[in-house]
C-alpha cells in the first residue's frame, strides 16, 4: 500500500471522493494540507478573500449542481469566519464538507495561538462533525463526511484536523474506503406504502386541492416527478421561496410563491384549500403566518425525508417520511393502479375560482405596482428586464432584502437549481460568492447576482476572487440607498423612524469600485437606458459587469402577510389590504 | 408529564455533548441524565428524564434519533418500564435517638447505612424517584448534610430490549 502523510491523505481522499473544486483560504494549522495541495493538480483550489465566501461559494456550487460542495479553512479565525456560511447551508439543507485545520493535538485545550473549539462552536449548525486524531483515520472520516453530508436530509459536515495529524514526516498506508456503512446512520428513503395509498385517496377526493412544494423537491431532484403528478391531476401548485423552479414558473397550474411575500392567489388558495399536499416543505413561520389561523379547512398530507420536520409546526393528518422522489413515484404508480380520477366538476369550479383570484390580484396578471417612468425605476421592472434579457434561462443568485423578494416574485423560474438564495438563515453577503460557485459549475450559463447596495458590501471583496479565477458573473445591484427591507418594516411598524437603515452620503461609487477590481461598471439612472445597458452587460460574456441601478427608494414589497393573521390576510400595497 | 428517554449511542468523542446540546438548542430541559458504556464498550446507554406533552416527547425522540451517533431511542414512559435511581445521603447523626430513628427509617425504605462516623451516617438507597423523594421528606427534619442522586436509569419490562 502507498504511504502518504496526513496532509497528502486529505487531498487524495478529496480526489477519491470525486471532488474537483475546493474553495478555501490558508493559514498556519492548514499549511501541511496546503503544501500537499500544491504538489498535485487533480483537485483545484480557489482562493477566496474571506472564509465566509469560501463556504458560500461551495454552497452555491452545491445548490446549482446537486453535488456536495467543499471548503478548506485554517483554525481559529479561519474556522470562525466560516461559521456564517455553515449556518446558511445548514438552514437550507445544503450538503457541504468543511475541512478546518486545528492546532496540534498536543496543544488542544491550552488556549494555543489560533485555537478555537471548532467542533464545539459549529455543533448546533452542522449535520455532523469530526475531530480527526490520527492520520490513519483521515481517509475513512472524509469518506463518511461526504456520505453523511449528501444523503438523507443533506447538510454541512465539519472535519476538524489538528496540524500534527497532517505532519509530512509521518506517513501511513493510504486506502480510501470503497463503501461507507454506519450502523447509527441509515437515512430513510421509501415512504410507508399504506400511508401513501391513503394520501393518494385523500388527494383524489379533494374538491379544492393545492400542492405546496418546497426546497426538498429541488434537493432530491424530484422536480420531474412532481410535474408529472401535478399535471396528471391538473392540481394547482405553489412553491416556497426555497422551492422556486421545482415547478415551472410559467406553467398555467402555477400560482406563484406562497408565504410572507407570496402571491395573493397562492396564499388565498392555501387558506381555502380542503387538501394540502405538502412535499419537501416544512411549514416555516415565513409561510404559515399565525399557526392558529393556518388553513382552517385543510386535510394535510406531509411528505418529508426528515421525520423531525413532519408535524413539527403543523400536525399532519397523513404524515409520510421518505424522499420526494420515492414517494412521488409511488404515488404515481398507486394513482395509475387505482384507476380513479380527481373530482372533475369540483376541480373545474376550483379553477374558475383560482383564475378569478389571479385576474383580480395576480402577481403576473394584474398591475401590482406603478410602472417605471423616467428616473423612477421600479425594482420589479428591473427583474422583469433581467428575465427578458436572459430569456428566463439565467442562474439567479440573490442576497437578502427587498431585492431578493422582487427577484423571487418576478423572475419566473422554470427549472430547479436556477434560483439560489439563502432562505432559512437570510444571510446578506451570500449572493456574490454563491454566484461564483454557480459560474464555476456552469461557465456557459448566465449567472446573475441580484443584490442591494447593503448586501453586496458584505462580501464585496470577492470581486477580486472573480478576477483571479475568471468567474464572469453579472451583478445586478438594486440600489435604493438604504437597507430597504429594514426601512420597509420601519415604515410599517415604526412610523418611518429610519433607525440606522440609511448611509447618508457614504456609499461608494460602485462603477469605480468595479473598475478598481478590473471589471466593468455601469450606472443606470433612467428607465429608457435599462434594456440596452443590460443587453450590453450580458453580451460581455467573459467580463464581470457590475450594474448599479438607481431604483425607486420608496418602493415596498407586496403582497405582505399581516402579522398575527391567516395566510390570506395580506397588505396588497401601501394602503389596501384583503 | 415526566418522560424517561433511553438512548443507545455510539461511544464516540462528542456524542454526549451533541445530546446535551440538542436539548439546550431546542429549549427542552434535562431533569436527570445518566450515561455509561454498555457490555459492548463501543456503545453507551444514556437515560434522561424531561418534562413534556406527547407532541414534545415525539419531537424530542425524533430529534435525538436524527443525531448521527444515535442508534436507538425510546420513550420508556410510553410502555411498561422499570426506573431506578441510586441515592447517597449523608446525615447528621450525633444524637442517639436520631441514630435509632434514622436506622428504622432506612430499614423501612430498604436502604443501607454504608458509612458511619461518630457524627454522621451515610445512607444508600435505590428505587424510583418517588421513593427517593419520600425518603428525603421522611428524614429532612433529622438533618441532611448532603444528597447525591445518580439520576434515573430505565429499562422496559418484558421481552422488549434496546440493542444493536
Ligand atoms: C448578515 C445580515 N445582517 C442583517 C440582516 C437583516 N437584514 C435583512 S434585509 C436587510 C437590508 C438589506 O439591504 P440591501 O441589501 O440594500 O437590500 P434591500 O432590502 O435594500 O433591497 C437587513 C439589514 C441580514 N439579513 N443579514
Ligand atoms: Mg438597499
Amino acid at each position: 500500500m502507498e504511504l502518504l502523510s496526513g496532509g497528502e491523505i486529505v487531498i487524495r481522499a478529496l480526489k477519491d471522493a470525486g471532488i474537483k473544486n475546493v474553495w478555501g483560504y490558508p493559514g498556519g494549522a492548514a499549511l501541511h494540507i496546503y503544501d500537499a495541495l500544491y504538489r498535485q493538480d487533480e483537485v483545484r483550489h480557489l482562493l477566496v478573500r474571506h472564509e465566509q465566501a469560501a463556504v458560500h461559494a461551495a454552497d452555491g456550487y452545491s445548490r446549482a449542481t446537486g453535488k456536495v460542495g467543499t471548503a478548506l479553512v485554517t483554525s481559529g479565525p479561519g474556522a470562525t469566519n466560516a461559521i456564517t456560511g455553515i449556518a446558511t447551508a445548514y438552514m437550507d439543507s445544503i450538503p457541504l464538507v468543511v475541512i478546518s485545520g486545528q492546532v496540534p493535538l498536543t496543544k488542544i485545550g491550552q488556549d494555543a495561538f489560533q485555537e478555537t473549539d471548532m467542533v464545539g462552536v459549529s455543533r448546533p449548525i452542522v449535520k455532523h462533525s469530526f475531530l480527526v486524531t490520527r492520520a490513519e483515520d483521515i481517509a475513512a472520516t472524509i469518506a463518511k463526511a461526504y456520505y453523511i453530508a449528501g444523503t438523507g436530509r443533506p447538510g454541512p459536515v465539519v472535519v476538524d484536523i489538528p496540524k500534527d495529524v497532517t505532519d509530512p514526516s509521518y506517513k501511513v498506508p493510504y486506502a480510501y474506503p470503497s463503501d461507507v456503512k454506519m450502523r447509527s446512520y441509515q437515512p430513510t428513503t421509501k415512504g410507508h406504502r399504506g400511508q401513501i395509498k391513503r394520501a393518494v385517496k385523500t388527494l383524489l377526493a379533494a374538491k379544492r386541492p393545492i400542492i405546496y412544494a418546497g426546497g426538498g423537491v429541488v434537493i432530491d431532484n424530484a422536480s420531474e416527478k412532481l410535474i408529472e403528478l401535478a399535471q396528471a391531476l391538473n392540481y394547482p401548485v405553489t412553491n416556497t421561496l426555497m422551492g422556486l423552479g421545482c415547478y415551472p414558473g410559467t406553467d398555467r397550474q402555477y400560482l406563484g410563491m406562497l408565504g410572507m411575500h407570496g402571491t395573493y392567489e397562492a396564499n388565498t388558495a392555501m387558506h381555502h384549500a380542503d387538501v394540502i399536499f405538502a412535499i419537501g416543505a416544512r411549514f416555516d413561520d415565513r409561510v404559515t403566518n399565525d399557526l392558529e389561523k393556518f388553513c382552517p379547512h385543510a386535510t394535510i398530507i406531509h411528505v418529508d425525508v426528515d421525520p423531525t420536520s413532519v408535524s413539527k409546526n403543523i400536525e399532519a393528518h397523513i404524515p409520510i417520511v421518505g424522499t420526494c422522489n420515492a414517494v412521488l413515484s409511488e404515488m404515481m404508480a398507486i394513482y395509475q393502479e387505482m384507476g380513479l380520477s380527481p373530482d372533475s366538476a369540483a376541480l373545474a369550479e376550483w379553477w374558475i375560482q383560482l383564475d378569478q383570484w389571479r385576474a383580480d390580484q395576480g402577481i403576473y396578471t394584474a398591475s401590482r405596482y406603478e410602472e417605471s417612468s423616467g428616473n423612477c425605476i421600479k425594482p420589479q421592472d428591473v427583474i422583469k428586464m433581467l428575465y427578458k434579457v436572459t430569456n428566463g434561462k439565467a442562474i439567479v443568485t440573490s442576497d437578502v432584502g427587498q431585492h431578493q423578494m422582487f427577484a423571487a416574485q418576478y423572475y419566473l423560474f422554470d427549472k430547479p437549481r436556477t434560483w439560489i438564495n439563502s432562505g432559512g438563515l437570510g444571510t446578506m453577503g451570500f449572493g456574490l460568492p454563491a454566484a461564483m460557485g454557480c459560474k464555476l459549475a456552469f461557465p456557459d450559463t448566465d449567472v446573475a447576482c441580484v443584490t442591494g447596495e447593503g448586501s453586496i458590501q458584505m462580501n464585496i471583496q470577492e470581486l477580486s476572487t472573480c478576477t483571479q479565477h475568471n468567474l464572469p458573473v453579472k451583478i445586478i445591484n438594486l440600489n435604493n440607498a438604504a437597507l430597504g427591507m429594514v426601512r420597509q418594516w420601519q415604515d410599517m411598524n415604526y412610523s418611518s423612524r429610519y433607525s440606522e437603515s440609511v448611509y447618508e452620503e457614504s456609499l461608494p461609487d460602485f462603477v469605480k469600485l468595479a473598475e478598481a477590481y478590473g471589471h466593468v461598471g455601469m450606472k443606470i439612472t433612467h428607465i429608457d437606458e435599462l434594456e440596452e445597458k443590460m443587453r450590453e452587460c450580458f453580451a460581455m460574456k467573459d467580463r464581470v459587469v457590475f450594474m448599479d441601478i438607481d431604483i425607486d427608494r420608496s418602493e415596498h414589497v407586496y403582497p405582505m402577510q399581516m402579522p398575527g393573521g391567516s395566510m390570506r390576510d395580506l397588505w396588497l400595497n401601501k394602503t389596501e389590504r384583503t | 408529564m415526566k418522560r424517561i428517554i433511553s438512548i443507545l449511542l455510539e461511544n464516540e468523542a462528542g456524542a454526549l455533548s451533541r445530546v446535551v446540546g440538542l436539548f439546550a438548542q431546542r429549549g427542552y430541559n434535562i431533569d436527570t441524565l445518566t450515561v455509561a458504556p454498555t457490555d459492548d464498550d463501543t456503545l453507551s446507554r444514556l437515560t434522561l428524564t424531561t418534562q413534556g406533552d406527547d407532541h414534545m416527547a415525539e419531537q424530542i425522540v425524533k430529534q435525538l434519533h436524527k443525531l448521527i451517533d444515535t442508534i436507538k431511542v425510546v420513550d420508556l414512559t410510553v410502555g411498561a418500564h422499570i426506573e431506578r435511581e441510586l441515592m447517597l445521603v449523608k446525615m447528621k447523626a450525633t444524637d442517639k435517638d436520631i441514630r435509632t430513628e434514622l436506622k428504622s427509617c432506612v430499614e423501612i425504605f430498604r436502604g443501607h447505612v454504608i458509612d458511619v462516623t461518630p457524627t454522621t451516617y451515610t445512607v444508600q438507597l435505590t428505587g424510583d424517584s418517588h421513593k427517593l423523594d419520600a425518603f428525603i421528606e421522611a428524614v429532612r427534619e433529622m438533618g441532611i448534610m448532603e444528597v447525591v442522586r445518580s439520576g434515573v436509569s430505565g429499562i422496559s419490562r418484558g421481552d422488549k430490549f434496546l440493542r444493536v
